[in-house]
Order: structure tokens, then C-alpha cells, then sequence
């Protein structure tokens, strides 16, 4: 009557004993109960609100202030000859003034801000070459595909730097100019270079090779300025001859396209080597002259000038701190009403944590 | 001619029995037949080349592919994938197609090695050499080679080549022995007969002088049936036509034994012998999970669908302002300009659906699949379901059902081997009334000295004497068991060591065994069977003879079997031997009233009783039973109805002799088994072919009846009194009336004043039941649902004398009706197997007999008992862990894509993504996928052993709790929330402020700005971190690759992004990653939001869970909380915490030991008379729980002793 499996020993195959064949490894098994969630809730409660009222106060200690140059004052002129963004061969200059109420301390940085101009579209995204601006030769006169149609020009040269990114680079130049109380006229100095990552501007974004006998122009020879620049990119500036082709700070800085449809970008950060800068921004009244080259009509877009101090903690950012507040009371309205929940269902909370 | 031949075509054609009706001509040793007698009509058929694998090289590729695309899911991913190909999307074809790519391969290297396994397993057999008697010589062949009508020459302990056709054997009695292990698992030597008229044909050359051809049915994957029919031509007469049935049919896969060699020729070759037809793939079956997996993938799409539509409209009102559609910084080239809108629109939509894709994940399908299959490998694992006896674990045959294990709502058990052990032993006999009773045998073991026997009643008369000894002489002789001597078995047998005389009975039947060995300890020892004649040792020790004649096998519709057998007198004798009710029917004298009351005392008992009578034949008769036998056996077509009327028409005008009562012992904690089941909610049928007393017996021993279960019987012998109408109806309302005075709430059912039911039912009122309305009758119909209503309110089910068509008749009846419970079916024989086929989850026995059940089934195990940690803590921890996993899952890819959706708001719905390509093809393929895979394997919400204790537990996650609605809606909206915070928070962060890096990185020290790409970042970081810190809240066992995977995870993540951004990569044509991420943790503001986003993004789910755990704690969660009270005081009382009973518990122990003790002995030594008197009252029903809380106010021990009870595993 045996049906036994015959040959091997009834014990080979038998399974290893072990722990984690058994599913018997040692285990810590904690649970969420009042005992251990209602501590750590009154306790991140407070981190929380002690977090919130120390951000709050450093928020308070920065200062911003923005200026909105689309069609104020003297841009209303500007404004309507460049409805139409094709037209950019005439100049236009305006200025706008406003008025510091508070000295600006320490550092002050100079933003422009554009709204509702979309640098997040997807195509908008795509239409750039990393490789051409990293100074591959290849692609230089080759622009990747994705660049179209502002890949190569009219009559087939290669566009450098290609693509709707650099093409629409932000061109106004703005100057600003502290009005004191004597009446003199003192420009603010900024630095203009040095606004970009350090990986970009070192890594990220390189020339095509050059030397002594072969200059930057001669890099980018066959090569032609995108459509609605004024100059070539390596007459970006003409003050800081290292400062031209792809690791212009401007180009980088306007490379990195901002996540949303409103955003600001450096343009400069105030020298505080000399004048009446060397402690910041002085109150005072101000006046901005602009070389209004930028069309934001088609987009219904605006511009401004914003001017900020910032702490290690950013700009004047509101959000963070009363975020970490209003988490704060939510922890702790919740956490009372926890505890209330246990009292109130006395028995089985007691049951349970005793 | 012609036109029946073609209305046999046309017969054939529309009953689909082609292979049935068919026959076909096999021409011995390939030789034509003697000119004249027959036309020569070759057949083709199939060389014997066996193909199990599924490709070949050429084919391999597309064949593969072909069916890997098949998948419903693979096919979405596809398609994506070439959507990304052919229109401009916004990820590139790499996020999709890199996971896709990678799922493929590896399906197709693990099918493709696995088909080459049998490739290589295929050359082995296929090439194996054979020996072919071809011209009188012995020739080796391949086995490829071998062709039908070839002569073969099988040696001994050889494998038979393909399907054969005995002609002749080393044996002089024309026998050989065959072990058919491989094919049904039956260890056990099968005779085999050679064909009478060929059994001469010894040598090579004598076979090649044979002459015949056979005709038989076209091949059949019945292993058990076979008809066919020789014509031997031995002159130039008319051929001699020889019946053929399966007892001379040598199948492909079974071995040769204790035969020096056989010739037979080939009938059925290749992919056409019985095993290889047997090795068709079974239907799949679907968890109830997958269903539910599916529902939500459907949701899914709709969302995803309607998200891209949403999204796609959007974009065009957003554009239909003329300043939006094109502006000066972003125009289109000219092709696109010319695209007609409609175009335009449709490409969007696609490309928004590309954008969103990643919702429905490919990851998910492959970590499903991982998941069930390592899982399963805790089942083969598992010591406790070792069986040292037989040396074997459980077997998973399918890992996809390892979940539904936790959602069985009704079992359906066979019973015998199943419930009980199939260990046979005689009990007792009764002869005309006086019982005999041979005593002292303890597992097949005689113990010494106890050798006579037990007279009740008073000694018989001499009459007496003489039917006495014909009892015994019937019992010797009318069966089919084998003699097999010690030294040619293997293995370990159960057999008779007596003296030197070391010889086993073997048997297909494990009463014949039973009933043979008590006869032999009775005084007649059944020898062996030589010659046909069968040897058998009466009580003086002398030689009695009998020639064995015929035998009319046993078979499970007449429920008897019968031999005719001439004495050495010259004497002929019909014996029979079956069950009473298929006896006693045919009896015309004996001491019928005697015999019945005691088989039925017997069956009442528990003990399978079988009733022997005999009848004396003249020679006269024996020739015409001969002749009726032998026409029904020529029978090529429907030869088994034939047969069978054959048989009743030869057994009847029995004179009764007596009836033995063998007793089949319970599984060991086979009772415990079933009460778990029930107390874990599960309805228990069992399903058997035994006569009702016995089953009934056996239902009240395995404590499926209770002593206060009001039985409700729905057999013949009541609708013989009343038409089954009134029954059903009767017996409904009475379960009504009960079910209407309590609350529906499936938990009172088990307070102690709840009236339980249990149902008997037989087969053929069953039949009545189920068989379909009859035109006419209003009410007909309806039986069926009144029989469902009647089964529902039972908490138990018998349902006795069952064809083994009839129990899948019942599984399936269960398994459509209308709360489409969740069915699983167990049982050991190959007549379970149609009801493990059916059944949602079939599990199999190893048992005695034979391998059938365990090879069809979903899961083997070895033993009854092991059954409740199957379900009791594999399943459930299956469930739970897949249930988690699902649902995680889907959550989150919502908190993955919504923060796309919700960008897309802000870019003008340009499908701009807001991930990098490499964080959105990784996402779930790495920094996500290893924590949850692993929790899903590790994951234990209660302990195992507290699982086992309170079978309770095991209503928590019935009817798929965890994957319900609800539930799928909160994770859902969970994982919307989440999406929320990562995405406002950041975008409050970084909208209109000065949101910038610190500018340490690198020395130059200013305030940088950020780009969309660090928004995308911060997003995802958060993402990444609340995701898995979820899964971690969910973990409640903690082990050490929890640990190490959640943080190894996130730790992989930093480093990845790091390294990503770390180089510019020279194969990317973008370097957007640069130094973002280092740029981002260089930044204050950006740790307070990512710290401030992931506690907020956790806090709802927290806050819900310890509500939920306070106010309206399900049992689970209050275990949990108590197992964790209960170590803390363990560990401070009592340092060891092997200590489990603390002294108060004394006494309780005591009355725990008493139970113990009376329970124990039914185990060991049933009582003649059980009926279970240890029924300890109603208590032991209350919950786990419920214990804790009638703790709470006595003291701390009370507690204790709840959790340190040896638990319901012995007693309550």
C-alpha cells in the first residue's frame, strides 16, 4: 500500500530551518498609536511654529521693490513701436523714475521680470542645442533639428546660438541712475558678470575652441546671429571681450528657462565698492533709463525692474514662513482634537494604551 | 455505402466526436495483411517524436513576441511606445520604451531558456535508442524513429517509448508489471495481460512471423479508457478476432518492472499518446484580486483618457486667443503651420496620453508577477507544512492564485484521504449476524499475542461454520489486490511482517488491502495468484485453489465489483462485494434484516461498510455469463454501456453472506481544521461518494456537526415520502424562520443562542435539484435557488454519494450563484479532480491515492491539517500584501503624474513634462520599486502564530475587503492630495519670488536663479520621499531588508541624481540635469520646503490612521495593539519570555488539560461509539478580542492567559 516517494532520504528535501524561510526574522513592529503619534504631533507642532516665526522674521528683514517699465512715463512711446516684434532695427530709449523709501543693506540685486511670457512651453523648451552650446563644432554649424525654424536662416546658414531660446534673449539694457538730494546724477553700479552658475558659466557653456591667432569671431565664422538679435553673439559684450559667445552671463542667465509664465531673472548685482553704495541701496529717488528693445505687446506681457535684498534664506519670501505656521496650527488643532478623541472614548483608548 | 459513410461524416461532424467515433487500422510489424482478406490502407500517423517545447529557433522571435502582445497591457505599453515614435511628443521613446524593452527581454529570455530546457529534455527522449524487432532481428532505433505498427522490445525498468499494445512477456502467464509513478503517481506494479492469442511469441524471430492487424480508437487523452480489437491471422482463414482494453495497453511514460522484457507494437506515437494529450495546459484561472486590479486599471484609462481630453480642449480654448496660439518667441515651422487643425487636435491628444502614460505603470505587472512567484516560495519554504512521514513539502503549482488563498469563503473537502487518512483497517465482520471482531492492530502493526477473535454473539452452528468460512473464503478471493514479494518493492511499505513471510498487499484500493490483511489475521492468508489460480491459506494451514475465472472490476457507478472463481472441486462461485445499497437490492436470501441493522449501526459509527454475497453458478450458467461478458468486451463502440449491462444482468440473485465494517481513522487535527475554517468564516462542505451514516459519522467526528446542529436531511428517503417540492420548501422555511429572527450581521451567527444548521444531501436528490425546469411546471425552476437560500443559512454542508461529476456540479452551482463566493476545493483522489479543476482554488492531497488530484491542483500539501496555516496565514498574509501593493501602486503614479497634469495649467498645455526623461522612466522601474516589492513579500500585520491561534482574523479581509471601492477611492484621493502639496508648495516657492541657490556650490558667491528643470526636481524629490515614506508608515514588520531597501532606496535616488547631474553626458543631446540637483540641496529655502511638503503630504494619511485606530479599531488593529501590550508586560514580569503561562492560570490550564486529554484520546483510539461528547459548549466561539476586553477589568493576567493558551489549536 506504500506510495512513498522512493530513492532520495526522506529528509532531503527538507526546507533550511531559517529565519527568513520561516518568515520568522526578527522584526520591529511599530504601530501608529495615540502613545507615539500624539508626542511627536505637539512636538512638530512646536518645531514647526518656532521654524515658521524665525523664517517670518528673517523674511521681514529683506526688502523688495519692483518696477513696472512697460508704458510708464516715457516707455509709452517704446511700448507701441514695438508692438510689432519685428521691428527692431530703430532704437528707443526711455526712462522711468521711482522712489527707495527705505535704504536697501547690504547686497542688493537687480532683476528684470517678465510676466506672462512663457519660457515653459514645450516647444519653446526644446528649441535649443545643448551640444552646439557647449561648443561642439559640429553641431555648431549643424544645429540639432530641434532648433526649427530657427535653426538656419533664410539662406541656409547655421543659426548660432540656434533655437527660439536664445533667439528671444531678453535685449533691454537697463541703467539705473541714483538721484540724491543735491541734485547730482549717480549711476548705480552693478556687476553684470557672475550672475550665472558657476557650472554653467565654467561647464555647461564653452566656446568653440580658440586661440591667440584664432579669435571667437573666427569660430563663429558661417555661422549668423539669430533672427532678432542686433548683434552676433560674440559681440554680446562689448565691454569684457570674455564675456562674448555662449558663456556670455546674460545668454546663461536667460538660458535657464524659468518654470513658469511669470518670472524674474539677475541682471545685476550692486558694486558696493565705492559712492554712497558701499552699505547697499540708499533711499532716495532713482531713475531707470532703459534701451526698450523687448516686445511684450504680442503677449499682452509685462517688464519690471525688481530690486531685492536677500538673506541665506532667499528674497522676500512670504510663502515658506507661513506655510511652516499654518502647519503648525493644523498639527496642533489636530493633535487636540486627537487627544480629545481619547479622553472622550475613554475606555477603548484606555484599553488600548494600557 | 457511400451515403453512410457520409452520414457519418456528417454525424461526426455535429456531435464533435471525432477522435471518439473514429478508428484506425494498425498493421503489425508494418507487415500487409494475407492478400484477400482486407484492403492494404496505409494510415499516416505521426513519427514519435515528442515536441513539448513551444518554439523553435526560427520562430522564436516573432512566436514570442506575438504572444507576449497578447497581453492586454503589454499591447498599451506598445502602442505608446510607437505613438512616441511616430508623432512629436513630449518624453522621448526611451521612457516608455526602455521599461517595455526590458519586460519583454527578460519574459522572453526566461521563456526562451525554459523552452530550451525542454528543448534539450525533448532530444534527450526523442533520441533515447529503442530496440525494434525488424526481420526477426533486434534493431536500435531512436526513439524519434519509432513508427506506429513497429514492434518493440522493452527491457526491464525501462520506460515504454509511446503507447503499446502487449503481445508478449517474459512471463509465461503472458503478465508483466508496470509502475505508472510518472504518469498518475501511483508507485504501486499494475498488471498488464498480453494479448492471449500472441503470448506465445517469445523470441524475435517468433513475433516477426506474426500476422495481425489491430484496430482501435483514434487517441484519447483518457489514461484509464482504451478499446480496440486485434485480428490475428494465423492461416489463410478468416482472422481470429482478439477484444483489447486498457489492462493491454502499455502507455507511453510508465516503466517496466519485474519483467525481463515485453514485445508490443506501437499504436499510438508522438503527440499522440495518452501522456503527451494529458499534458495540455489547464484553463487559468483569475484571482479575485486580478478582477479587482483589472476594475481599477479600467479607472485608470478613463482617467488617463479623460485627462488627455480635458487637457487636449484646454489647450485649444487657451490657444484660441490669437496672442497665445503663436507667439514671436515661438513660432512653428511651416509644416506645422500647414497641419489641419483636426490633426493638430488628435496628435495632442496623443501626445497628452503619452504624457500622462506613466499612470498605468509596466512595473506594476512586473512586480505583481515577482511578487507572486518569490512568494510562493514561503508556501515550499514552510516547515510546519513539511510532512517528515512522506518526506514532502507542499507543492505551488500556480503562484497566480497565492492571494485568493485569504479569500475563501466556502470549502468543499472530499472526505475520505482528505478528512481522513485513508489507513484502512478492517473493524469488524458479521457473518449472518455474529460479528467478529480481529483485534489489536495499531497503524499496520499487529501487536503480540492477539490473534483470535471476539465473538458477540453465541457461537454459530455448524451451518454456521461453514458460511462462515465461505465469508472468509469470498473476501480472500474477490478482489484485485497483489502480492508483491519484499525484495522487488521500494521505498517504504506498509506491509505484513510476519514471521518470514515478508510479502506486501498492493492495491489500487486501500479497503481491499484492509479487508484482505483482517482476513489473513482471521486465519485466511490470500497467497498470491499463479496461473490463475489464486492460492489462499485457510485456518488449518492448508493450500486452498481456486481458478480465478473472470473479475467484474470494481467501478464507482455500480459500487460493487464481482469475481467468478471455480473451486478445486469444480465448483463455480460468483463473489461480489460492494455497498450495501448496491447489494442488498440484489440479494434474494441471507439474513438480510441482521446484516443491515448492523451495517447500519457501523455506518452510524463512522466505518465504511461494504456488504459480500455470493452465488453458486452451474456450468451451464458460467458459459453463458462467459459468453455475455466476452460479446460486451469485442465491443469496439460504447463498449462500457455494454459492459455494464452485462453486469447487471450476471450480478443479481445474490444470497447474502455478510458485511465487514473497515474504519478509516480522521487526519490528525483534521477536526481542529475545520473548526478554524469555520470560525474564520468559511462554509464547509464536504463532498463524498460514502453512504450517508458513514459520512455523516465522519462529520460529527471532524466536528462539522455539532452536537446541537439541527440537522436538516434533503435525501431520497424523504422525497420518497414527499415530493421535493414540499421538502425544499419545508426545510426553507424552517431555516428562515430562524434567519429572519436574527440580525443578518454575520458576526452574531456566533453568539451562543444561534441555532446552526447543517444539510445532508445525496447525490440523486441533487440531481433532482439541479436538473433543469422542466416546460410546463412554474415552480421547477426555481428548486435551485430555494436549495442556494437552504445552503446559506447552513454552516455546514454534507453531501454524500457523490459522482465525482456531480461534486464540480456543486462547486460551480456555488461558485455562479449570486454572491459569487470565493471556492476552493480539496481532496486527494482522481475523483476530486474535476471538482479541484472547477473550484477558484484547488488544492491537492499527496495522499495514497496516487497523484492525480496533487498534479491538477493549484497547491499540494501533504496533509488535511495543513490547510489552516494555508489559508489561515499564507493566504491572508498574501492578500494583505497584494491588496497593499495594488493599491500602492496606483497611488503612487497619482501623485507621480498629477503634478504633471497640473503643470500643464501653467504651460499653456504645451505637454511640457515637468520630470527630466531619466526621473520619469526610473521612477518606477528603480527608485520606487524595490520597497514595495519587498514589503510585499515581507509584510506581517500580526504575528503568524497569533493568525493561527484566532482564525477570526480571517473575516477582516473576506470578500476582498481590502480592495474595495472605498478603500481604492481613499488611496486614490490620498495620492490627488499628495500630488496637491508637492505641487502648489512648490510653486508657491518658487511663483514670484526670489527662489534661489545660495551660490556656495563652486565659490561663486551669489543668489542664482532656478529653472523649471529645479521645479521638476524639488517636485520629484518630494515625490520620491513621501511615496516611500508611506510605504514605511504602512510597514509593520520591520526587519532588516525593510530597512535597508526603503533607505537604500532613497539613499539611491540621492546618489543617482547626483551622479546625473554630476557629468555631461556626451551621448545626451541635452544637458537641462546639469548641477540642478546639487544646485537645489545647495539651497536653504529648498530642505525647509522638501522637510515642510513631505510632512504635510503624510499627515492626512497619519491622522486617518490613528482615527480609524482610536474610534473604530477592526479586530486586526486591536491584536496588534494587544500583541504589543502583551510583550511589553511579558518582558516585565517575566524576563524570559519562553515563560508563557503565568501561575494565575492554573486552573484554567487544568480544565484546558481535560479537554486536552478526551480529545487526545479520540485522536488516538476512537471510541466505538463517538459522536463527539467533547463539543465544548458555545464559548470558544467568542473572538479574540472580545477576550481581551472581559480582561480589561479583572486584571492584566487575564489578557495574558488569552494570548498564552496553547489556543484553540488542541482544545476549546
Amino acid at each position: 500500500m506504500g506510495k512513498k516517494q522512493a530513492g532520495t532520504g526522506p529528509l532531503s528535501r527538507r526546507p533550511d530551518n531559517s529565519a527568513f524561510k520561516q518568515q520568522r526574522l526578527p522584526a520591529w513592529s511599530p504601530s501608529l498609536t495615540a502613545n507615539t503619534v500624539l508626542p511627536t504631533f505637539y512636538i512638530l507642532s512646536l518645531v514647526c511654529l518656532l521654524l515658521g516665526i524665525w523664517l517670518l522674521i528673517t523674511v521681514e528683514n529683506t526688502h523688495e521693490l519692483k518696477v513696472d517699465y512697460t508704458k510708464a512715463e516715457t516707455c509709452e512711446e517704446c511700448f507701441s513701436l514695438r508692438k510689432s516684434a519685428i521691428d527692431s532695427t530703430t532704437a528707443c530709449t526711455c526712462t522711468v523714475s521711482f522712489h527707495v523709501p527705505k535704504t536697501f543693506p547690504g547686497d542688493v540685486f537687480f532683476y528684470y521680470g517678465l510676466r506672462n511670457f512663457h519660457q515653459n512651453l514645450r516647444r519653446y523648451m526644446d528649441s535649443r542645442d545643448d551640444a552646439q552650446m557647449v561648443g561642439r563644432k559640429n553641431n555648431l554649424k549643424t544645429p540639432s533639428s530641434y532648433c526649427a525654424p530657427f535653426d538656419y536662416d533664410a539662406d541656409r546658414n547655421p543659426i548660432a546660438p540656434c533655437g527660439a531660446v536664445a533667439n528671444s534673449m531678453f535685449n533691454d539694457s537697463l541703467t539705473v541712475m541714483y538721484n540724491p538730494m543735491d541734485g547730482s546724477k549717480i549711476q548705480v553700479p552693478l556687476y553684470r558678470k557672475g550672475i550665472a552658475w558657476y557650472t554653467d558659466k565654467n561647464v555647461k557653456f564653452r566656446n568653440p575652441p580658440t586661440n591667440n591667432t584664432f579669435p571667437l569671431q573666427q569660430a563663429f565664422e558661417r555661422t549668423t546671429r539669430p533672427l532678432y538679435w542686433q548683434r552676433p553673439v560674440y559681440e554680446l559684450d562689448d565691454t569684457d571681450s570674455n564675456n562674448n559667445g555662449f558663456i556670455n552671463d546674460d545668454l546663461i542667465v536667460w538660458m535657464r528657462e524659468a518654470a513658469f509664465p511669470n518670472f524674474k531673472k539677475l541682471y545685476g548685482v550692486l558694486n558696493r565698492a565705492q559712492g554712497p553704495f558701499t552699505e547697499g541701496l540708499p533711499a532716495g529717488n532713482y531713475t531707470l533709463s532703459i534701451n526698450y528693445n523687448f516686445p511684450v505687446e504680442p503677449f499682452r506681457g509685462r517688464k519690471e525692474l525688481v530690486i531685492s535684498t536677500v538673506t541665506w534664506f532667499g528674497g522676500q519670501n512670504y510663502f515658506l514662513p507661513i506655510a511652516y505656521l499654518v502647519t503648525s496650527g493644523l498639527i496642533l488643532v489636530t493633535a487636540v482634537v486627537l487627544t480629545m478623541v481619547y479622553v472622550k472614548v475613554g475606555k477603548k483608548g484606555k484599553n488600548m494604551e494600557e | 455505402m457511400d451515403l453512410s459513410s457520409i452520414r457519418k461524416l456528417i454525424t461526426r461532424y455535429c456531435t464533435g466526436e471525432e477522435s471518439w467515433v473514429d478508428s484506425r487500422t494498425v498493421y503489425i510489424g508494418q507487415k500487409e495483411p494475407p492478400p484477400g482478406t482486407e484492403a492494404y490502407i496505409p494510415q499516416r500517423f505521426p513519427d514519435n517524436r515528442i515536441v513539448s517545447s513551444k518554439y523553435t529557433f526560427w520562430n522564436f522571435i516573432p512566436k514570442n513576441l506575438f504572444e507576449q502582445f497578447r497581453r492586454i497591457a503589454n499591447f498599451y505599453f506598445l502602442i505608446i511606445f510607437l505613438v512616441q515614435l511616430i508623432i512629436d511628443t513630449p518624453t522621448s521613446p526611451t521612457t516608455s520604451g526602455l521599461p517595455l524593452f526590458f519586460v519583454i527581454t527578460v519574459t522572453a529570455i526566461k521563456q526562451g531558456y525554459e523552452d530550451w530546457i525542454r528543448h534539450k529534455a525533448d532530444n534527450a527522449i526523442n533520441q533515447c535508442p529503442v530496440h525494434v524487432i525488424q526481420h526477426g532481428k533486434v534493431v536500435r532505433k531512436q526513439s524519434q524513429r519509432l513508427r506506429v505498427g513497429d514492434i518493440v522490445q522493452v527491457k526491464e525498468n525501462e520506460t515504454f517509448p509511446c503507447d503499446l499494445i502487449l503481445l508478449s512477456t517474459s512471463r509465461e502467464d503472458g503478465t508483466c508489471f508496470v509502475t505508472t509513478a510518472s504518469l498518475d503517481g501511483e508507485s504501486s506494479h499494475k498488471t498488464y495481460y498480453a494479448v492471449q492469442d500472441t503470448k506465445a511469441f517469445n523470441t524475435a524471430e517468433e513475433v516477426d512471423t506474426l500476422h495481425a492487424t489491430i484496430e482501435c480508437e483514434q487517441p484519447q487523452p483518457d489514461l484509464y479508457k482504451f478499446v480496440g480489437r486485434i485480428n490475428i491471422y494465423l492461416d489463410r482463414e478468416e482472422p481470429i478476432a482478439r477484444p483489447l482494453g486498457s489492462e493491454n495497453l502499455l502507455l507511453r511514460g510508465a516503466t517496466l518492472k519485474n519483467t525481463e522484457y515485453v514485445h508490443a507494437v506501437a499504436i499510438y506515437t508522438g503527440m499522440e499518446t495518452k501522456m503527451a494529450l494529458n499534458y495540455q495546459s489547464k484553463s487559468q484561472k483569475r484571482s479575485a484580486v486580478e478582477k479587482s486590479m483589472n476594475a481599477y486599471l479600467i479607472v485608470y484609462l478613463c482617467i488617463l483618457i479623460s485627462k488627455a481630453l480635458i487637457n487636449t480642449v484646454l489647450k485649444y480654448a487657451w490657444q484660441a486667443n490669437p496672442n497665445r496660439d503663436e507667439p514671436w518667441y515661438n513660432q512653428k515651422t511651416e509644416t506645422e503651420r500647414q497641419r489641419h487643425v483636426l490633426i493638430r487636435a488628435f496628435t495632442d491628444f496623443l501626445a497628452f496620453m503619452v504624457l500622462f502614460n506613466y499612470i498605468i505603470p509596466v512595473s506594476m505587472y512586473v512586480t505583481v508577477e515577482m511578487q507572486k512567484f518569490l512568494g510562493s516560495y514561503f508556501i515550499l519554504w514552510d516547515d510546519d507544512m513539511f510532512d517528515e512521514e512522506l518526506g514532502e513539502g507542499p507543492l505551488v503549482n500556480t503562484s497566480d492564485l497565492n492571494e485568493e488563498l485569504g479569500q475563501v469563503e466556502y470549502v468543499f473537502t472530499d472526505k475520505t484521504g482528505t478528512l481522513t487518512e485513508n489507513n484502512m483497517e478492517l473493524r469488524e465482520c458479521c457473518v449472518d449476524g455474529h460479528v467478529y471482531v480481529p483485534h489489536a492492530i495499531c497503524n499496520g502493526q499487529i501487536l503480540p499475542g492477539a490473534a483470535e477473535m471476539d465473538m458477540i454473539d453465541s457461537s454459530p452452528g455448524v451451518d454456521g461454520k461453514e458460511r462462515e468460512e465461505l465469508f472468509f473464503r469470498a473476501l480472500c478471493l474477490c478482489h484485485t489486490v497483489q502480492v508483491k514479494e519484499e525484495e522487488t518493492v521500494d521505498g517504504i511499505k506498509r506491509g505484513i511482517h510476519q514471521g518470514k513471510s515478508t510479502s506486501f498487499y498492493i492495491s489500487s484500493s486501500p479497503d481491499e488491502v484492509a479487508l484482505v490483511e483482517g482476513m489473513k489475521r482471521l486465519g485466511f492468508t490470500y497467497l498470491r495468484l499463479k496461473d490463475s489460480h489464486m492460492e489462499i491459506l485457510n485456518r488449518e494451514d492448508e493450500m486452498e485453489r481456486f481458478e480465478l475465472l473472470e473479475v467484474l472490476n470494481f467501478d464507482s457507478v455500480r459500487r460493487r465489483m464481482s469475481v467468478i472463481v471455480r473451486s478445486s472441486s469444480g465448483e463455480y462461485y460468483l463473489f461480489c462485494k460492494g455497498a450495501d445499497s448496491s447489494v442488498f437490492p440484489r440479494v434474494v436470501s441471507g439474513k438480510v434484516e441482521q446484516v443491515r441493522a448492523r451495517v447500519e449501526q457501523n455506518a452510524v459509527e463512522g466505518l465504511r461498510t461494504l456488504c459480500v454475497a455470493y452465488k453458486k453458478l452451474t456450468h451451464e450458467e458460467y458459459v453463458e455469463t462467459c459468453h455475455l461478458l466476452n460479446r460486451a468486451k469485442l465491443a469496439l463502440q460504447d463498449r462500457d454501456k455494454k459492459l455494464a449491462e452485462a453486469y447487471d444482468v450476471i450480478e443479481k440473485d445474490f444470497i447474502l453472506l455478510g458485511a465487514t465494517a473497515v474504519e478509516d481513522r480522521l487526519q490528525d487535527k483534521a477536526a481542529d481544521t475545520i473548526e478554524s475554517l469555520h470560525k474564520a468564516g468559511m462554509k464547509v462542505w464536504v463532498l463524498t461518494g460514502d453512504k450517508m451514516e458513514t459520512a455523516a459519522a465522519t462529520c460529527y467526528a471532524s466536528k462539522l456537526f455539532h452536537r446541537n446542529t439541527q440537522i436538516l436531511e434533503l435525501t431520497t428517503k424523504r422525497t420518497e415520502e414527499q415530493s421535493l417540492h414540499d421538502v425544499l420548501f419545508d426545510l426553507s422555511r424552517t431555516v428562515l424562520r430562524q434567519h429572519g429572527s436574527m440580525t443578518r450581521d454575520t458576526f452574531s451567527g456566533l453568539s451562543g443562542d444561534y441555532q446552526d444548521y447543517g444539510l445532508i444531501i445525496d447525490g440523486a436528490t441533487l440531481s433532482a435539484v439541479l436538473k433543469p425546469p422542466q416546460e410546463g411546471t412554474s415552480n421547477g425552476g426555481n428548486y435551485k435557488e430555494i436549495f442556494l437560500e437552504i445552503c446559506r443559512n447552513c454552516s455546514a454542508v454534507l453531501c454524500c454519494r457523490m459522482a465525482p461529476l456531480q461534486k464540480a456540479q456543486i462547486v460551480k452551482m456555488i461558485k455562479t450563484s449570486k454572491e459569487r463566493p470565493i471556492t476552493l476545493a480539496i481532496g486527494d483522489g482522481a475523483n476530486d479532480v474535476s471538482m479541484i479543476l472547477e473550484a477558484h482554488v484547488g488544492i491537492g492531497i499527496m495522499g495514497k491515492e496516487g497523484r492525480q488530484a496533487a498534479r491538477n491542483s493549484d497547491y499540494a500539501i501533504t496533509k488535511f491539517k495543513h490547510l489552516k496555516k494555508m489559508l489561515l496565514v499564507h493566504g491572508h498574509y498574501y492578500y494583505i500584501r497584494i491588496a497593499e501593493l495594488v493599491q500602492y501602486f496606483f497611488y503612487k503614479n497619482v501623485c507621480f503624474i498629477f503634478p504633471q497634469f497640473l503643470y500643464q495649467f501653467f504651460c499653456g498645455f504645451s505637454q511640457q513634462p515637468l520630470y527630466d526623461t531619466a526621473y520619469l522612466t526610473l521612477y518606477n522601474i528603480s527608485f520606487t520599486s524595490l520597497p514595495i516589492l519587498l514589503y510585499s513579500l515581507m509584510e506581517q500585520h500580526i504575528n503568524m502564530d497569533i493568525l493561527k491561534r484566532d482564525p477570526t482574523l480571517y473575516r477582516d479581509i473576506a470578500k476582498n475587503s481590502l480592495l474595495r471601492w472605498p478603500t481604492f477611492i481613499y488611496w486614490t484621493f490620498l495620492g490627488v492630495f499628495d500630488a496637491l502639496v508637492f505641487f502648489f508648495g512648490a510653486f508657491f516657492l518658487f511663483d514670484n519670488t526670489t527662489f534661489t541657490s545660495n551660490g556656495q556650490l563652486m565659490a561663486t558667491n551669489t543668489q542664482m536663479m532656478f529653472g523649471n528643470w529645479t521645479f521638476g526636481t524639488l517636485v520629484f524629490t518630494v515625490l520620491v520621499f513621501t511615496v516611500t515614506l508611506k510605504l514605511a508608515l504602512d510597514t509593520h514588520y520591520w526587519t532588516w531588508i525593510n530597512h535597508f531597501v526603503i533607505w537604500g532606496s532613497l539613499l539611491f535616488y540621492v546618489i543617482f541624481s547626483l551622479l546625473w547631474g554630476g557629468i555631461i553626458w556626451p551621448f545626451l543631446n541635452y544637458q537641462r540635469m546639469y548641477y540642478v540637483f546639487m544646485q537645489m540641496l545647495s539651497s536653504g529655502p529648498a530642505w525647509l520646503s522638501i522637510i515642510l511638503l513631505i510632512i504635510v503630504s503624510l499627515l492626512p494619511d497619519v491622522v486617518k490612521k490613528v482615527l480609524c485606530r482610536a474610534l473604530w479599531p477592526t479586530t486586526t488593529e486591536r491584536i496588534q495593539n494587544a500583541d504589543k501590550l502583551y510583550k511589553g508586560h511579558l518582558s516585565e514580569f517575566t524576563p524570559l519570555s519562553s515563560l508563557h503561562a503565568p501561575p494565575v492560570r492554573k486552573h484554567d490550564r487544568q480544565g484546558n488539560e481535560n479537554q486536552n486529554h478526551t480529545h487526545r484520546r479520540s485522536d488516538s483510539s476512537p471510541p466505538n461509539k463517538l459522536m463527539c461528547t467533547y463539543w465544548g459548549g458555545r464559548s470558544d466561539y467568542c473572538t479574540f478580542s472580545s477576550l481581551l476586553r472581559i480582561g480589561e477589568n479583572t486584571r492584566f493576567s487575564g489578557a495574558a492567559y488569552a494570548y498564552s493558551t496553547p489556543g484553540p489549536e488542541t482544545s476549546v
